[in-house]
């Protein structure tokens, strides 16, 4: 460089710019393409909220754009390592439906009638999710043994699921609805009940605050220990302003949602509260399923880059072979992704099937198009071994952010499909492009 | 913590002869660390391994020598748990084992380094060398700064040039690639070690490191098997030289009492010295 501006005058005014950007960047040690994944959400949110007349960034908005998330990016944190091991599930939008049809046959009629223990007793709830999850991750987990140890591939394995488990719903349920579902249980779907709350909502965001530094704290610690070269002190404290700046965000704009007026108005009736001039507003907090889904997102990231497991998965995705030769169980490894797919979608089946209050036969019909879709707008590569679960969530709220953007718009279904449809392929095409040139 | 020597052994390069094996109280002289007798691999009928007996003492090089197909390599594979053999016995120490996976291997002390190096392409080098052997925290997460800590350690002795630590080892050289997977092999206290040709992608300089590091692990007393196509490697490393042919074990021999025309005369037309004649000789280099 320095040679080269003798050379080349012209050059040297723009080069130190270009460095010093690259440094700040380097400085920092965030993830570029997760910082381009949220560049690239911001723009579809300004764009919707432009075109819309503002109506897109509101707090009711955003409210129910991250609800509606919730479930496919459960599941999506689940298809990040299918897919990084060089595998595929196609079978989870059937699984979903056929666990919420599980779940809600046994809090609405097995619990109730069949043992005679009567409706909304306090241990439905928890019965019913402990079975949801059992299940899941039995059915995963068997899918998983086809797919490891009898070698059937992973493709024909659950494209088989997709139909059976599909067809036993269609084959038991005979088209019937199952409904309403247990009170608590309900709570799993968000909604003004099934969210937690003005105080409550700034109580997680102050623990998500605490963790952010912690993390930042013992992490920098143990790099000291070890005479690592430490990040930037003002690296790290912008680092964390603007993590936390981020939940405070987050936690104010779900608080800026009110509870409908119907409801509020209810609420003080019921309490002996006098409704002041204009309603009483009830701010409405984070939504469990979101709790949910921020949880699941964590420890799954935990999971993915702190536990040997993770690392056995990403290291059977880089080179199977080398993984088998370097001690890996690489077919148990497999078997526990698939049956950590079914744990998640149970998880999201008890989500969506709580927010509509109900199971119906097509619940999750063509769910696995949007998670595979998620976890690829999110990075994950199907050459194997690339791809993490914080981008797998943005992936699920961008695809979702299209969808509820169409929607505001009145634009019809076939065309929102063209769209998301366009999208994926482009966002995979800019990404492995990028990912060429990086290389 | 010195990644190669074996805790009850205080042995030291100043005090052991040079030409004697150094020996371990476990291994003396003439029992062997590991034989591998009447090994036999099929594919499909053919015998890629064909009833061959090879062996190793501690603190001993044998060269594995043998044209393209001979059955080197799958031979070996059936010692590191790569590929199980179909026939035959593998003895520790005297004792029988089984080895069916590589994991089965690598508890018995058993590493090996491969061709084709066998790393995970999206990890980095702490991660490859700790591969399968992570060390963790108190609570059971990975503990990446000790694993890093420990490669920069070990890296530091191999290739004091190799500065790469966070990056995937995707991204590194051909040499510094191999000096992951040499690191990887020999940072757990191997007894015995295979390398299969591990100088075929490197240049002069690398090459002369790996040399000088066959001859290290020698004198710390492992066991190393030496496969390679280049007798002159095998001839300066190794102590005794174990020829196969088309699946079979021509022979294995004494460095010390044969010449390097006699090996060629093995590999190419699988006859032991004494059967080869003046003629065959001269045809050799014809």
């Amino acid at each position: 460089m320095a040679d080269a501006s003798g050379v080349l005058p012209a050059s040297t005014a723009s080069e130190p710019a270009r460095k010093d950007r690259r440094s700040v960047l380097s400085s920092l040690e965030i993830d570029t393409r997760l910082l381009g994944m949220i560049g690239a959400l911001a723009v579809i949110w300004v764009f919707f909220n432009v075109i819309s007349g503002g109506s897109f960034l509101t707090a009711r908005n955003l409210s129910n754009l991250s609800v509606q998330s919730a479930s496919t990016a459960i599941m999506a944190t689940g298809m990040v390592l299918i897919i990084v091991s060089r595998n595929i599930d196609l079978s989870v939008g059937s699984l979903l439906g056929f666990l919420g049809y599980t779940m809600a046959m046994l809090q609405a009629v097995w619990i109730p009638t069949t043992l005679g223990l009567g409706f909304d007793q306090p241990y439905t709830w928890i019965i019913t999710i402990a079975a949801g999850l059992v299940i899941g991750a039995l059915v995963g987990g068997f899918q998983g043994l086809l797919v490891a140890y009898a070698g059937i591939p992973s493709f024909i394995v659950t494209l088989g699921g997709l139909l059976v488990w599909r067809g036993i719903i269609f084959r038991y349920a005979q088209g019937q609805t199952i409904a309403p579902l247990d009170g608590t249980f309900r709570l799993l779907g968000g909604g003004p009940e099934g969210s937690i709350g003005f105080i409550g909502s700034w109580i997680v965001g102050a623990l998500m605050c605490i963790g952010i530094v912690y993390t930042l704290w013992s992490n920098r610690r143990r790099k000291r220990r070890y005479g690592f070269p430490l990040r930037v002190m003002w690296a790290e404290v912008v680092v964390g302003v603007v993590g936390c700046l981020a939940v405070v965000a987050f936690v104010a704009v779900a608080n800026a949602y009110p509870w409908p007026s119907t409801l509020a108005t209810e609420y003080a009736q019921s309490h002996g509260i006098t409704e002041p001039p204009g309603g009483l507003i009830i701010p409405t907090g984070i939504a469990i399923p979101v709790l949910i889904m921020l949880g699941v997102g964590l420890l799954m990231t935990y999971l993915a880059t702190r536990r040997r497991f993770g690392r056995y998965v990403y290291a059977i995705g880089g080179n199977p072979d080398a993984a088998e030769l370097g001690g890996i169980n690489v077919r148990r490894t497999i078997a526990g992704t698939f049956a950590l797919m079914g744990i998640l979608v149970g998880v999201a089946a008890a989500v969506q099937s709580a927010r509509l209050n109900a199971a119906v036969t097509n619940l999750g019909v063509q769910a696995e198009l949007d998670v595979i879709s998620a976890a690829v707008i999110g990075g994950t590569s199907f050459a194997g071994g690339i791809g993490t679960i914080p981008g797998a969530i943005l992936g699920a709220v961008v695809m979702q952010s299209l969808r509820s953007g169409m929607l505001l718009l009145n634009v019809d279904s076939p065309t929102q499909d063209i769209v998301v449809g366009s999208v994926l392929v482009l966002a995979v095409g800019v990404d492995s492009y990028l990912r060429r040139r990086a290389s | 913590m010195t990644p190669t020597l074996p805790p009850s052994e205080p042995s030291s390069p100043a005090i052991t002869p040079a030409p004697a094996p150094a020996g371990r109280a476990a291994a003396p002289s003439g029992d062997y660390l590991v034989e591998m007798r009447n090994i036999r691999v099929s594919f499909g009928g053919v015998h890629a391994v064909d009833n061959v007996t090879v062996n190793v003492r501690a603190g001993e090089v044998i060269g594995l020598v043998g044209g393209n197909g001979a059955g080197k390599s799958t031979l070996i594979r059936t010692l590191s748990g790569a590929r199980p053999a179909d026939a035959g016995q593998i003895f520790v120490d005297g004792k029988p084992v089984t080895i069916s996976n590589p994991r089965d291997a690598k508890a018995l002390g058993i590493e090996t380094i491969y061709q084709q190096l066998a790393l995970a392409d999206n990890i980095d080098a702490a991660g490859n060398v700790f591969l399968g052997r992570e060390l963790r925290t108190r609570i059971g997460s990975l503990d990446d700064a000790a694993m890093e800590s420990a490669t920069r350690k070990v890296m530091g002795r191999l290739n004091p040039r190799f500065k790469n630590f966070k990056s995937p080892v995707k991204s590194l050289s051909g040499g510094q690639r191999q000096s992951v997977a040499i690191a990887r092999a020999i940072h757990f206290n191997a007894r015995v070690l295979i390398m299969d040709e591990p100088t075929a992608a490197l240049g002069p300089a690398e090459t002369a490191q790996v040399r000088d590091l066959v001859a290290q692990l020698k004198e710390e007393g492992l066991g190393i098997f030496l496969i390679s196509h280049d007798i002159h490697d095998v001839f300066d490393l190794a102590d005794r030289i174990s020829v196969m042919l088309q699946g079979k074990l021509v022979g294995t021999v004494d460095k010390t009492k044969v010449t390097k025309d006699e090996v060629l005369g093995m590999i190419i037309m699988g006859k032991k010295p004494d059967e080869v004649t003046e003629k065959e000789i001269a045809e050799l280099h014809g």
